[in-house]
């Protein structure tokens, strides 16, 4: 388990993904001209139709790389080494670096790049990763995409573009289809990739202890973290609070609708045991990481008066003490992993077996 | 020279920009500032030549006679020592990653999975289905020695013959033959050195960093000088013995330098000595006898990570500079 670095100075990163269509360059021309105060490193793999004309604008080959640790989700890209580094020579030029990705690409090694790679890991920070979803078609992407599903899956933000295109009912129907994949994301709606840019660049969704600083329930599990700018309650479970009671992430129906087999698994405790759950997480993240996409997890460990926030990658795990735990706050665990074929009855037993045996 | 009985001199300079390659342009110090400046200091005074819109890898030629510049903005460049520039290459809409310069004048140099070679008159494309991480000529003949993911290539530039390829598993970012031909190292991006008897194809492993090793240098492979690879990444200057036809295999790598609170960043073999100059992560540069593992402090520490350091053709003054964009001429006396 590796410990969280100090984040002082280091440059964000934002990752765009989104299928062939979604919008993503529609949404970086207006990173690039919008006039937000900010500027921008813009790294693409063509530059295809941005029209804007800015020296920060990179391209890149996808290059990926397989680590020599015995680990095969320990992929990075490797032309981001080189082109970050390069770029991180004269930080002075930009406030933050965006890295659009393809149509198809797999988030993770993207994200594994700023975890796995010292050098860029010391200098550049990934802030989120942001998949933009075509309401009229994500769909039938659901059906026909691994690539496109595991973008939402992996997403910290989902911006839910093109919502124009689609009724109502459509609309909500997509969205809930977003929530199952990814109880954890933030969904914005969006036309034409119309978003304010503070509520995609800028986040710290890796680093738990600011996102749980703005939003002190996203592990509580299915409440709405939505800013649906129409209608508030069209899902309406999703507004529920975390002792609502009912069952929102008993998804494992959600397979047989996607045909993807992702879902997501949320945990809850009160104190676990820290010497059981640190080698257990350790050996599920092992065995079990290639298909493990995301986890987030806020956990109260025994005789521990501070909070323990952890966040992982596949297998790349990292864990911190957060804040203490306030007087008035129930001291709860939470944990929840979004995967492919997350095994629900080893996963929820393993995790209630590092439960703290209470003195009954 | 023994380390231990240096006086040092050190003129500093402040260029307030990423020192990417410092260097002697014939005989007068020159720096690669990360914004596509090249300072020149001459008898006249300094000289700032904007070469590129953005630099991203330098080299001095053999001779050092030319210094061979790659940009952000694509174009290739050579400036002889009056800061006279000339384009050798032009790739569209691309950064140059690196440049080599090898036997003859010629000079190679990468953008994505590209690499040129360019003798004088003509310039060939070689296309490899991944990155070009980097690129080192032989010492002799045209050869081009191509790093990328598992493995390498050695491409034979002057004729039609096919590459040479060389398989390891992993991905390759930088790449250097021995100064006698018989050996190619290079360093992975999973903190291990990789290396190949090139008679045999016998693989090498040099491992036991603690971090990436992003900064290797032969020694001149003399009787003087002594067969050594010189590398970063520890928290001494570990240096490799290459004497005899196995390599280091088997062999002890010496240690030198030594510090508990810093790494090394950058390591320079003296042109004719045994000797080795090493930067480190705060700044500081120092000097290190092989033989007898003195060492001798030529600068304190300072601000940032040491980046670059060249010889002059003596072997009686070095040039360094750091990631903050400071710089320094030290002479070594005694």
């Amino acid at each position: 388990m590796l410990d969280t670095p100090d984040n002082s100075g280091r440059t964000p990163v934002t990752v765009l993904t989104g299928y062939l269509g979604a919008g993503k360059t529609t949404l970086l021309n207006r990173i690039l001209s919008e006039n937000h105060g900010k500027k921008y490193a813009v790294i693409v793999n063509e530059f295809g139709e941005i029209g804007i004309d800015n020296d920060l604008i990179v391209e890149s080959d996808e290059e990926i790389y397989e680590m020599n640790n015995g680990c095969v989700c320990c992929t990075v890209r490797g032309d981001l080494i080189r082109v970050v580094e390069g770029l991180m020579r004269r930080p002075g030029r930009f406030d933050a670096i965006v890295v659009e990705t393809t149509g198809l690409a797999d988030p993770a090694p993207v994200a594994q790049t700023f975890f796995m790679d010292d050098d860029v890991r010391g200098k550049a920070e990934l802030d989120a990763v942001v998949a933009l979803v075509d309401a009229k078609h994500f769909m039938q992407r659901l059906a026909d995409s691994p690539e496109a599903t595991e973008q939402v899956a992996f997403a910290d933000v989902v911006l839910l573009n093109k919502t124009d295109l689609v009724n109502e009912a459509e609309l909500a129907n997509v969205q809930r289809a977003i929530r199952d994949l990814n109880p954890l994301a933030e969904i914005h709606q969006t036309e034409r990739s119309a978003i304010a840019m503070d509520t995609i660049l800028g986040r710290h969704a890796f680093d738990l202890e600011k996102a749980l600083e703005r939003d002190p329930h996203f592990l509580d599990g299915g409440h709405d973290q939505s800013h649906d700018h129409r209608d508030h309650d069209h899902v309406h479970d999703e507004n529920c609070g975390p002792n609502c009671g009912h069952n929102h992430h008993d998804h494992s129906h959600d397979d047989t609708i996607h045909g993807s087999g992702i879902g997501s698994l949320s945990l809850q405790a009160g104190d676990l045991d820290a010497g059981k759950f640190f080698p257990w997480i350790n050996e599920l993240t092992q065995t079990d990481g290639p298909d493990i996409l995301r986890l987030k997890g806020i956990l109260a460990f025994d005789d521990d008066p501070k909070r323990y926030v952890l966040q992982g990658v596949h297998m790349i795990v990292e864990g911190d003490h957060e804040r203490d735990w306030k007087a008035d706050e129930e001291r709860r665990s939470r944990l929840v992993f979004i995967g492919r074929k997350l095994d629900r009855e080893k996963i929820q037993a393993g995790f209630d077996a590092c439960k703290l045996a209470t003195a009954a | 020279m023994p380390a231990s009985g240096v006086s040092p001199s050190l003129a500093p300079f402040f260029f307030d920009e990423y020192v990417q390659h410092a260097a002697f342009l014939d005989d007068q110090p020159v720096f690669a500032l990360a914004d596509g400046q090249v300072r020149l200091f001459t008898d006249q005074g300094e000289q700032t030549i904007e070469v590129h819109d953005g630099l991203t890898s330098a080299s001095i030629s053999l001779d050092r006679k030319t210094l061979v510049t790659g940009g952000e903005d694509g174009h290739v460049m050579a400036m002889d020592a009056q800061g006279e520039t000339t384009e050798l290459g032009h790739v569209q809409r691309k950064w140059i990653g690196t440049v080599a310069t090898g036997p003859n004048g010629a000079v190679a140099w990468t953008t994505g999975r590209d690499a040129y070679v360019h003798d004088g008159k003509t310039t060939r494309q070689f296309t490899h289905e991944r990155t070009a991480e980097d690129v080192a000529f032989a010492p002799k003949g045209l050869r081009l020695a191509v790093a990328r993911y598992n493995g390498a290539d050695i491409h034979w530039a002057g004729t039609e013959a096919e590459a040479q390829t060389l398989e390891w598993t992993g991905p390759h970012h930088l790449i250097r033959f021995s100064p006698d031909g018989c050996f190619l190292v290079t360093s992975m991006h999973d903190n291990v050195l990789h290396g190949w008897r090139l008679d045999t194809g016998a693989h090498m492993r040099m491992a036991g960093y603690p971090t990436k090793v992003k900064n290797i240098d032969f020694s001149a492979f003399t009787a003087r000088s002594g067969k050594w690879l010189a590398t970063a990444g520890a928290n001494s200057a570990v240096l490799w013995p290459f004497t005899g036809k196995e390599g280091p295999m088997g062999k002890i790598p010496k240690e030198l330098g030594q510090r508990a609170d810093s790494l090394v960043t950058c390591v320079a073999c003296h042109p004719h000595e045994a000797v080795v100059a090493i930067g480190y992560a705060d700044g500081m540069v120092g000097l290190a006898s092989i033989d007898d593992e003195k060492d001798a402090l030529l600068r304190q520490p300072g601000k940032s990570a040491v980046t670059t350091i060249g010889w002059d053709n003596s072997g009686r003054r070095l040039v360094f500079g750091t990631e903050g964009g400071d710089g320094g001429l030290i002479s070594i006396m005694g």
